[in-house]
């Protein structure tokens, strides 16, 4: 046997209870950043694999949604810790800007999905120069 | 319903013992599963691949270690954040019906998976029970 010490015991039997009363997980957790012209966002996705993952674009939304396999049980096998989440999932964001839907870019690597989310060219700041008078 | 956001839990230290990195350590989710002949310990450590991963097995405690790359997202500014980043560690005390000599351990996607062999006598084994 496998074994842990007192305190992880008592927080992973709080996430169990909670798990218990139906709460929704939210899943995955999401990073975003930007810059003037392109918006990448990461995501934790340990053990996806690309066939796993649905990406769609519109305007300034994205949505992402999967499933997570888990492994199936034989006879005379069980678990004795059972922490990693498994079964469908799905997140929809609102991303900082209208992105150009044709040109994002994903890749999934060790688990990290890294989506790359260029600026619609009509939305992108214009500068304005000052002529003088 | 209840949005249930889980954020990653802070790996444990012995007492009085800190960090001696700024960076943030992880407790790596993790499930445990009991074969026949084997025990499976399939832990997320997304971010880590064969270079980064670390398993140490000392006195019956095995270790596992992962080094995750700060994001390479150096021009950009955050905007939204809803997880944190850093390495993974936790520990297991192993009983003597591992066959400590035998572990074998793969990462795949950011999974961390040991093959924990029993040794054969702590394998089930079915006893046929004889009409007198």
């Amino acid at each position: 046997m496998l074994t842990l010490d007192p305190v992880q015991e008592l927080e992973l039997l709080e996430e169990e209870m909670t798990d218990l009363l139906g709460g929704v997980h939210v899943y995955p957790l999401v990073n975003v950043w930007s810059n003037e012209t392109e918006a990448v966002l990461t995501a934790e996705l340990p053990g996806a694999e690309a066939k796993d993952l649905e990406i769609s674009v519109m305007g300034d939304a994205l949505a992402l949604c999967g499933t997570r396999q888990s492994q199936e049980l034989k006879e005379n096998e069980q678990y004795h810790r059972r922490e990693r989440l498994a079964g469908k999932f799905a997140r929809s964001l609102v991303l900082p800007f209208k992105v150009n839907a044709d040109k994002v870019a994903a890749k999934l690597q060790h688990g990290i999905l890294t989506v790359t989310l260029p600026r619609a060219e009509e939305d992108k700041p214009r500068k304005i120069s000052l002529k003088p008078e | 319903m209840e949005q249930n956001v889980i954020q990653k839990r802070e790996a444990q230290t012995p007492q009085g013992v800190e960090w001696a990195s700024a960076r943030k350590v992880f407790m790596p989710r993790t499930d445990i599963c009991d074969k026949a002949d084997e025990i499976i310990v399939m832990a997320d450590m997304p971010g880590v691949d064969e270079a980064s991963a670390d398993v140490t097995l000392e006195n019956g405690v095995l270790t596992i270690n992962g080094k995750v790359k700060e994001c390479a997202c150096k021009d950009h500014v955050m905007h939204s954040q809803e997880y944190e980043i850093g390495d993974y560690q936790r520990a297991f005390t192993l009983s003597d019906e591992v066959d400590q000599n035998g572990i074998q351990a793969v990462v795949k996607n950011g999974v961390l998976t040991l093959r924990l062999p029993k040794v054969p006598r702590a394998r089930a084994r079915k006893i046929t029970v004889k009409a007198e």
